[in-house]
């Protein structure tokens, strides 16, 4: 396959040294695991065990609700200490429906089925039993994959895109995943291409992981339909929508779906997860986390039971040596700011940094822009982040959805080459807020009307039920009233 | 932790900023600045220290009027630069309120009016070279040979004070028309190139900046390294300089071809007067070119193409002030209607389709062991 190019992106400190190599070491199984409800896209699960209950590892915790949903098992065995809210992974820090599950240690694993072989089954019931397993995208995007599996199907997808790309800095999981699991993922790869029906995959890993590289095409030789690419490391290379452009040079159309190129993409941790799936029948309950960061004494690439807090894997790795260290979930690029330590791993945590001041870059105080126009070199997606932004500060709703806030992605780019220090991607984040609060309130206005004018057309039918019940009630007793209603007259 | 914990992501930054991207170009233009003062001696030192104290004192002034922080305002570099591009732009032995009037219009109508920093629609030191030019032509085109410092014909420190300070003015001794005045006259008259020439102009005097001419823009090698060197750092892209340089070669290369007797060869031009400097260090000022790459090739092949038509048949003998001025004033169109494409759109901001090859799976490469690559 001939490779493409995309536009923009930026070339950002890797910083993978830290870890790269480092074998997936186990966390040592902690006391009490907190594994929130919603830690995917869409409908949050719904629990089906009680606070006390004992509870083996892999068992059913919260299954999934509506169509976009993902169940929740058990990481460990133990007994189920509370369902209440407990402080989500994300920068509010506003707490979320979360199981607590206090671990006896004993890793009792609760019953499994025996497993047919999985290509014996139909591509259906494979995309159903991932789902089941509680996959979701492993990158950090959090879509249930079951979803993804059965939509591409359906829409002819003919190659499957395992991302390997990992182009955030310092995030070295999916590298480790690779080189220490690559037949798994070869064979997890095998069984999606069975429940896609698709006929091509490609393995796609950014060149500054070699033996990533090397691993995987080792593990994919003997498949033909399997192809291990290197590909040019840019930020974000590892973005679906650049992935395609840079695999095919296709575009998604905006407001389409990635599918409409006849690609799909997958996270490498996904194929793996699917592997574990369908032929141990275990559901995903651990995934693999980078620790590390500059404030990181020891920075490891270890595997987590879902639940475990940030805290945990940080004192693993001997704990935070700068106090002004900045405490992220995922990498620098993109990464969620924590509000502190004491927050859970969910399925699509790929990084645990905590990042001195010195690598985050000088906090400088943003200046004026003074329209280099970086940012509008640096967007991958053709946009223009200076312009953007300005229309943002002036609360110009109508004007920065012209100007393509929809297409934006989050990449951080244009933030990460600016002088000026301009928080860009902040500036679109408020304004794709106050455009939902815009839409929340029409939506209110409209229903409010809609239900004015039910209310309206209520009581227009009961008039004219009563005028017409009246009518027969005078119509039926016509002979006797006859004379009054002449007298009327 | 800390109190920044909440700030979003991107946390990570190329560590570049405006204070430092401002350095890198007056570290650029130091070795120009430095051959100006070797060539023209201590009014010229004169002149440059007045043009940055009033284009300072002015900043500072209208940063306070406008209760903004002066520190930070000062510190960005920006009112400096254009004190120094301002000063190097003028005729070296100028007198001293030639460079306070031309700071203080730069900073103050230039640049604060609109705004301050980023706003500005015109390139202050352009804008206040141009109201130079036309409101005090004779101060503004008196030129004079180059005298090396240390040589004897160059005017001592009193000299040099009386020169730019008092009433003593440039003798006609050391005066004398830039080439491209001289030959624009000397054109006037109907004299061909071949005989106005000789005698004035030699590329090889004109490349090293044995010329006179503005205070830093004679010596055209150096500009073009400090610009190289810009281009090299990543403070500036290619786009405006090649656009720019290309425009100014294929229209006088194209004209020299037609008739050799009434226009100068390219070499000429791009070894005269400001252009080097519009190009690298002028045009390229980010606040008031396009933002987007296109935008700014178009931009640069406009200044290029004015300044050849105003230097060919406008009415001054040079013409990148008014050239880039003008594409100032033409930026904001160039940037509505050149855009980068989105990804995902066509030009026209439509959703583009996938096109029905996609629907085929592409080919794979052949893999040792399978079968052999091509």
């Amino acid at each position: 396959m001939r490779l493409h190019d995309f536009r923009g992106g930026v070339h950002p400190p890797s910083q993978k040294h830290l870890s790269a190599g480092r074998p997936i070491e186990s966390l040592p199984l902690p006391s009490r695991l907190y594994i929130p409800l919603q830690q995917h896209a869409g409908a949050p699960a719904l629990p089906v065990v009680a606070v006390g209950q004992q509870v083996g590892k892999g068992e059913l915790l919260a299954r999934a609700q509506g169509a976009t949903s993902a169940p929740l098992h058990a990481p460990s065995s133990g007994r189920i200490a509370a369902i209440g809210e407990f402080t989500a992974p994300h920068a509010s820090g506003l707490p979320l429906p979360t199981i607590i599950l206090e671990t006896d240690g004993e890793e009792r694993w609760a019953e499994r089925e025996s497993l047919p072989d999985p290509f014996e089954l139909s591509p259906e019931e494979v995309a159903r039993r991932v789902g089941a397993a509680g996959i979701v995208g492993m990158g950090g995007a959090n879509f249930p994959a079951a979803v993804k599996l059965s939509k591409a199907r359906q829409a002819g997808v003919h190659t499957l895109v395992i991302n390997g790309a990992e182009c955030e800095p310092y995030v070295t999981c999916d590298d480790q995943l690779m080189r220490e699991r690559a037949g798994e993922i070869a064979d997890g790869i095998a069984i999606m291409l069975h429940a896609l029906q698709a006929s091509h995959a490609v393995v796609a890993i950014e060149n500054n992981k070699p033996e990533a590289v090397e691993a995987m095409s080792d593990a994919c030789r003997h498949d033909a339909r399997i192809e291990v690419l290197s590909l040019p490391s840019r930020y974000p290379a590892g973005s679906a929508k650049q992935l395609i452009q840079l695999l095919t040079g296709l575009e998604t159309p905006a407001g389409g779906r990635g599918t409409d190129t006849g690609l799909l993409v997958h996270n490498v941790g996904t194929a793996y997860a699917a592997h574990r799936a369908l032929r141990h029948d275990r559901p995903l309950i651990t995934r693999i986390v980078t620790v590390s960061g500059g404030a990181v004494p020891e920075p490891r690439n270890l595997e987590v039971p879902i639940g475990a807090l940030a805290a945990d894997l940080l004192a693993y790795c001997g704990g935070v040596s700068d106090e002004r260290a900045r405490l992220l979930m995922g990498g620098p690029m993109m990464g969620q700011p924590l509000p502190g330590p004491q927050v859970p791993v969910i399925k699509g945590t790929n990084g645990i940094l905590a990042l001195t001041p010195d690598e985050i870059g000088e906090a400088s105080a943003p200046s004026p822009c003074i329209r280099c126009g970086r940012c509008v070199e640096a967007c991958p997606m053709g946009l223009l982040p200076l312009e953007l932004s300005k229309r943002a500060r002036g609360e110009d709703w109508e004007g920065i959805q012209a100007l393509g806030l929809n297409d934006c992605m989050s990449c951080g780019s244009c933030a990460y080459v600016c002088p000026s220090h301009i928080p860009l991607p902040q500036y679109f984040a408020y304004a794709r807020d106050m455009l939902a609060a815009q839409r929340r309130e029409e939506q209110k206005a409209r229903r409010t009307r809609e239900l004015m004018e039910q209310r309206q057309a209520r009581f227009e039918r009961q008039e004219r039920a009563k005028a017409e019940a009246a009518a027969q009630r005078r119509a039926a007793k016509k002979p006797r009233t006859a004379v009054l209603e002449a007298d009327e007259d | 932790m800390n109190s920044n914990s909440l700030a979003g992501a991107p946390h990570a930054h190329d560590q570049d900023s405006v204070p430092r991207l401002m350095s890198a170009v007056l570290l650029a233009i130091l070795p120009a600045t430095l051959y100006g003062l070797v060539l023209f001696g201590w009014p010229a030192l004169n002149l440059l220290v007045v043009t940055v104290l009033v284009g300072l004192a002015c900043e500072a002034g209208c940063l306070w009027l406008a209760g903004r922080p002066i520190r930070s305002g000062i510190m960005d570099g920006s009112a400096l630069l254009t004190g120094v591009l301002l000063a190097l732009s003028l005729p070296p032995w100028a007198p001293w309120w030639i460079g306070a009037v031309g700071a203080g219009f730069a900073i103050v109508v230039g640049k604060q009016v609109f705004g301050g920093t980023g706003q500005n629609i015109f390139n202050p030191a352009m804008l206040a070279r141009v109201m130079l030019l036309v409101s005090f032509p004779v101060e503004m085109t008196t030129w004079l040979e180059p005298h090396l410092w240390w040589s004897g014909t160059s005017p001592g420190l009193l000299e040099g004070w009386l020169i730019t300070f008092g009433h003593s003015t440039a003798t006609d001794g050391v005066t004398g028309a830039t080439i491209l005045g001289y030959a624009r006259t000397e054109l006037g008259m109907n004299h061909s190139l071949s005989q106005i020439l000789p005698g004035h102009y030699q590329a090889g005097a004109a490349a090293l900046g044995w010329t006179g001419g503005s205070l830093g823009e004679t010596a055209e090698w150096l500009v073009l390294l400090g610009g190289l060197w810009l281009l090299w750092r990543r403070v500036i892209t290619w786009y405006i300089p090649v656009g720019m340089l290309g425009a100014m070669l294929v229209l006088a290369g194209g004209f020299h071809l037609l008739d050799p007797q009434r226009f100068a060869d390219p070499g000429l031009h791009l070894l005269s007067g400001g252009l080097m400097m519009g190009a690298f260090f002028i045009a390229t000022d980010p606040v008031t070119s396009p933002i987007s790459s296109l935008g700014q090739v178009v931009f640069g092949i406009g200044c290029g193409a004015l300044v050849y038509i105003i230097r060919t048949w406008g009415g001054y003998p040079e013409g990148v002030a008014f050239a880039v001025v003008l594409m100032n004033a033409a930026t904001p169109l160039i940037d509505h209607y050149i855009r980068p494409r989105a990804y995902g759109r066509t030009w026209s901001g439509k959703p583009r389709p996938v096109p029905a090859r996609a629907k085929q799976p592409p080919p794979l490469a052949r893999k040792s062991g399978v079968d052999s690559r091509d």
